[in-house]
């Protein structure tokens, strides 16, 4: 460094982006990447576009499975996105770029700035010129006649040990300086947050999928989107144990079975990643509270490692918030399900006279081959078996917060031979709503839609076999004909005729397609003027009619019509029609109603091994420190400059702080007053800066 | 800032730390390691490792604190005596606080919060008053308002930390678990921020400011309890049965409360500017608090709710990785975290390197505060991720 120039600025001794004092560069190639690369304005970009696709990351839910997207955007938006990389957006290739660019970027930045810090951290300045000490915020000046330099510097000396400084002196033969330093640890707090910045960002990176898209790249891997279970996925989807250094998996275990795999969800398919040990699940139990939410998922696994363990398998116990840690693989409870739970169930035909139930006997995730004259070749897809199902009440408040136990449940899917499917959640037992008994069974088209629910209305015995011995009954064409068609007799025996036949047609009208069926014949064949009193003469004979029905049903179980008949009976009546009336639209050919199961159940456990997160840890404790060092200490020189001149000693004290200018001036002035008692001096000197400076360096850049 | 030489000299001229501790220091730390322990006493045998070193990080903690600021010595004191109150009269019987005087009116934890929410509301008030009558006595009273609004919401806290125990020995935890609770969290802190700073800088005229978002937090709180009886105990899901909760939930709210404090300084400081702008000599223009002790409060805020946010996050990513299988998992609310700590990097990295200040600076603070409340609410309200344990 030259003595000729002032290395300090006054206001702030910040680095910045300009090389000054150094002497000018051949614009090279190397140089210019430099620039480029080390450039704020390029990061802040980066920073921006980032932030932004950040964000639609969380707008835009992320990995879904794809047919739910093309649900959502349609065919054209659905591809527009995917090949931007919208669905898997903080794992596309362009993403990781960036991020990889900002860790390069900041790495050059501080490569750059790491000298000029360290200079100043550890320089002491002790040739900082006159004319500079008057440039700063805090200063003050004596005049001491009749004193011995040497004292005077010692003096200062023991002030500045008093406070806490560290100072070096030095003669420059017709001055002395003294310069301190404290608090420079402050820029250690700038190079701490940066390099943290870049150290979390590289053990970011380990532990992204780059390692997967390197291998895809260059040939060795391949997505599997069949739903292919892991013995059959081929080598080219699969990852020996090491191949990558870091990876997350799942992989659902039914109890008693075991795993030596976990399955790696990517964009619409996934990959098979091998373990160098085995997970067996010994049971899995879910623990709930007395108000009926879920209290703990605990599953006892067993891990068979040949090679580290021998034959003695290692027992544990994997909870939420306390995973396993074997070998650096994390073993974790993620969430839990149906392990091919067995269901025993009775299928009661809706289309046909006979209302006898078929039994059916399976396994969750199975599927059964079902079919009918009318419906077709269907297969019965078992998807799901609930234990509990704790629901909010149905005629609940938001926030009304009263929950009910509507006990167990089956889901399932129709899919017929064009591969369009229907889902279904029927419930086992019976569910009270508004004082009356159903047996519920949801259907919905779509897999985003709210369930619509039919609600069977339950008999004497518990049971839907009255309700659904009506609804045979309405299918049952001879049946009808010999209850509502009999010989005739009396003065109009064409019009008497003409109504038995009007009221056969319309229940049969009704079995076929419920209420709708009837106004659409309506409004077919009554002028329109007449079209709401025809309406509402056909409903009326249809009730009445049905009502017959209903109580030659009722007579077959063998109840007393004559007398046993009131207000059950009358309720039980009209929860059959709306029930009948909806049936048209349930699309299934039976009813499935579960009489019997044994739970098996299957935890999700998610494996995860984090090559970077040590890498990333470190960076965590550089940020906070770095943040703290920042942010509470400030970088504070001070110096004192004498000379004897005129028989008396000139002491000049200047200061600076690159941070908290109030508590500086503060502490300027406390040394000055301690100055001023060891040399039996006035408080306050001539030439200093007045209590009116701190105030002033409010103002000051900070 | 007028000192006399001697407390300048006090202050500076003995170096060593422990020559510089007073009786008043010792007492303090002594009624401190009282207390906790016996907390240690009594509930040792029930915690884990973990816990016993956050409770003697927290005692270490307050003593620290109190040393620093002495009104949290007072403020500790009131709530310690009024919570043992409430304990003992709870007893063992949950039931009591519909019965017992004392505590239905005043010390369980829904009344207390109604007096804590009253005070503040009665505080966002007086502080205004005070500022447009420039009486100090107003300005004396807002300040004890808030300070008793803050005692009132700190017992509530502790006594529903009993009350969730009352309920269910395993229904019990610390009340930062849900939207409900934390919204008090965030009053309490917001408040002691906005003291302290009231405190270091001698000067009420932010008060009205700091309160308005307090107060607005209080109509949420109010809402939510009566409108979705969110104000019940519920038992913790098992991902939030962990020791992280009680350090990674308070962190982020000092951050969210810091931030949310310099956004209503930004407020005022956008007023008196304009006001300064269109009439220097009018109401406004005199009776704002200056632009520039505005400026360096909103400074000293984003920068401390920035520290407590960077340790919030990291926190949080610590707890991930035992909770969700790593420590980044770009859930919505993880994301929106990034994407607030970015935003206040960004108006640090312009405040200290380019020292930009001024009306930008300010209603950058203001944005701020909608991505933080973003991040705070709106993921839980609009997004789904594993964070949806604070849903409306």
């Amino acid at each position: 460094m030259s003595k000729g120039r002032p290395h300090l600025t006054p206001a702030n001794s910040f680095v910045n982006e300009t090389t000054l004092g150094k002497p000018l560069r051949q614009h090279t190639l190397g140089w210019a990447l430099l620039e480029f690369f080390g450039s704020m304005n390029l990061a802040i970009t980066l920073l921006v576009v980032v932030a932004v696709a950040s964000i639609i990351g969380t707008v835009l839910q992320q990995n879904q499975p794809y047919p739910d997207y093309i649900l959502k955007f349609g065919p054209f938006w659905f591809t527009v996105f995917n090949q931007i990389g919208l669905y898997d957006v903080y794992s596309t290739g362009w993403f990781i770029a960036i991020l990889a660019f900002l860790v390069l970027s900041t790495s050059v930045c501080l490569y750059r700035q790491v000298p000029g810090i360290w200079r100043e951290m550890t320089r002491f300045r002790t040739n900082v010129q006159i004319d500079s000490l008057r440039g700063f915020p805090q200063q003050a000046e004596w005049r001491l006649p009749d004193r011995d330099s040497a004292v005077v510097q010692e003096d200062i000396t023991n002030a500045f040990r008093g406070f806490g400084y560290r100072w070096r002196v030095q003669d420059h033969g017709d001055h002395q300086i003294v310069a301190v330093t404290k608090g420079r640890y402050n820029r250690l707090g700038y190079l701490f947050t940066h390099a943290a910045i870049i150290v979390i960002g590289i053990g970011g990176l380990l532990d992204g999928n780059l390692w997967i898209k390197l291998k895809e790249w260059r040939g060795e891997l391949a997505v599997e989107t069949r739903d292919l279970s892991a013995r059959e996925t081929p080598p080219i989807s699969r990852l020996t144990p090491g191949a990558i250094p870091a990876f997350r998996g799942n992989v659902r275990l039914p109890e008693g079975a075991t795993a030596n795999f976990v399955f790696l969800r990517l964009r619409d398919g996934f990959l098979v990643q091998e373990l160098p040990f085995a997970i067996e699940l010994k049971t899995f139990q879910v623990a709930y509270y007395d108000t009926g939410q879920p209290k703990s998922y605990t599953s006892e696994v067993l891990i068979h490692d040949q090679e580290h363990l021998g034959d003695q398998p290692l027992a544990a116990t994997i909870r939420v918030n306390h995973p396993l840690v074997y070998r650096g693989y994390a073993i974790y409870q993620s969430d839990f399900g149906d392990g091919g739970s067995k269901l025993e169930m009775k299928a009661w035909p809706l289309a046909t006279a006979r209302p006898e139930p078929v039994e059916v006997k399976g396994e969750v995730g199975g599927v059964i081959k079902v079919g009918g004259p009318k419906a077709g070749a269907l297969s019965l897809e078992l998807d799901d078996f609930r234990l509990f199902n704790l629901l909010p009440e149905p005629d609940a408040q938001p926030g009304d917060r009263k929950f009910r136990n509507f006990g167990p449940s089956i889901g399932f899917k129709l899919r017929d031979a064009a591969g369009e499917a229907r889902e279904y959640l029927n419930y086992m037992a019976p569910v009270q709503m508004e004082g009356r008994w159903f047996y519920l069974s949801g259907v919905r088209a779509r897999p985003g839609e709210a369930f619509s629910y039919l609600h069977i209305p339950v008999d004497a015995n518990n049971s839907p076999e009255r309700f659904l011995r009506f609804n045979a009954r309405l299918h049952d064409a001879s049946g009808l004909e010999k209850l509502l068609i009999s010989p005739v007799d009396g003065e109009h025996p064409d019009f008497q005729r003409d109504l038995q036949r009007v009221r056969l047609n319309l229940v049969e009208l009704f079995a076929q397609g419920g209420f709708m069926a009837i106004t659409g014949k309506a409004r077919a064949v009554v002028p329109a003027e007449r079209l709401q009193e025809a309406t509402t003469l056909y409903l009326n004979i249809l009730r009445e009619t049905l009502a017959e029905v209903f109580v030659a049903v009722l007579r077959e179980e063998g109840v007393n019509v004559e007398q046993e008949l009131g207000e059950r009976e009358n309720a039980f009546f009209n929860d059959a029609l709306s029930a009948l009336a909806a049936l048209p639209a349930y699309g299934s050919p039976f009813y499935l109603q579960l009489t019997g199961f044994q739970q098996v159940q299957a935890s999700g456990l998610q494996v995860t091994y984090s090559g970077g997160a040590v890498v990333v840890y470190t960076g965590f404790a550089l940020l906070i420190l770095g943040v703290f060092l920042m942010f509470y200490t400030s970088f504070r020189r001070l110096w004192a400059w004498l000379a004897v001149e005129d028989g008396a000693v000139r002491l000049i004290l200047a200061g600076t702080s690159n941070r908290r200018p109030v508590e500086f001036a503060r502490e300027f002035a406390a040394l000055q007053a301690a100055l001023a008692q060891r040399l039996g001096l006035p408080a306050i000197s001539p030439a200093s800066s007045s209590p009116a400076a701190p105030a002033a360096t409010l103002k000051e850049a900070h | 800032m007028a000192a006399t030489r001697e407390a300048m000299l006090e202050h500076w001229n003995q170096p060593s730390f422990w020559q510089r501790l007073t009786l008043r220091d010792g007492l303090w730390a002594l009624l401190v390691l009282v207390g906790s322990g016996t907390v240690w006493s009594l509930y040792q045998p029930y915690m884990d490792g973990y816990e016993i070193a956050i409770q003697f990080g927290a005692t270490l903690a307050l003593i620290g604190w109190g040393r620093y600021w002495p009104p949290v010595q007072g403020f500790t004191l009131a709530v310690a005596v009024l919570s043992v109150l409430a304990l003992w009269c709870y007893g063992a019987d949950y039931e009591l606080r519909k019965s017992a005087f004392l505590l239905k009116y005043v010390l369980e934890s829904q009344a207390a919060f109604m007096w804590m929410s009253a005070l503040y509301v009665l505080a966002t008030v007086t502080y205004f008053a005070a500022l447009f009558s420039r009486s100090a006595f107003i300005g004396k009273t807002a300040t004890a308002l808030t300070w008793s609004a803050t005692v009132m919401g700190m017992t509530g806290l502790l006594v529903r930390w009993r009350e969730s125990y009352l309920l269910g020995a395993d229904i019990g935890h610390i009340p930062v678990s849900n939207l409900y609770e934390v919204f008090i969290l965030f009053a309490l802190i917001t408040a002691l921020l906005y003291l302290f700073y009231e405190d270091r800088y001698r000067s009420r005229s932010m008060g009205g400011f700091a309160l308005l978002a307090i107060s607005g937090a209080v109509a949420f709180l109010l809402w939510y309890a009566f409108g979705r009886q969110a104000h019940h105990i519920q038992p913790l899901i098992p991902a939030l049965q962990s020791y992280w909760m009680k350090i990674h939930v308070p962190a982020n709210f000092i951050g969210y409360g810091a931030f949310a404090l310099a956004a209503m300084l930004g407020v005022a400081y956008l007023l008196r500017a304009r006001a300064e702008a269109r009439n220097p000599n009018g109401l406004l223009a005199r009776v704002l608090p200056p632009t520039e002790l505005l400026d360096d409060v909103m400074y000293k805020a984003i920068a401390l709710g920035f520290a407590a946010f960077t340790l919030a996050t990291i926190l949080g990513a610590l707890w991930a990785a035992e909770a969700w299988g790593g420590y980044w998992s770009w859930d919505p609310k993880e994301t929106w975290a990034l994407i607030v700590w970015l935003n206040y990097a960004a108006w640090l990295h312009l405040r200290l390197s380019k020292g930009r200040r001024g009306a930008p600076m300010a209603w950058w603070a203001v944005i701020g505060l909608f991505v933080t409340l973003f991040a705070f609410l709106g993921v839980n309200m609009f997004l789904s991720g594993l964070h949806s344990y604070g849903s409306l």
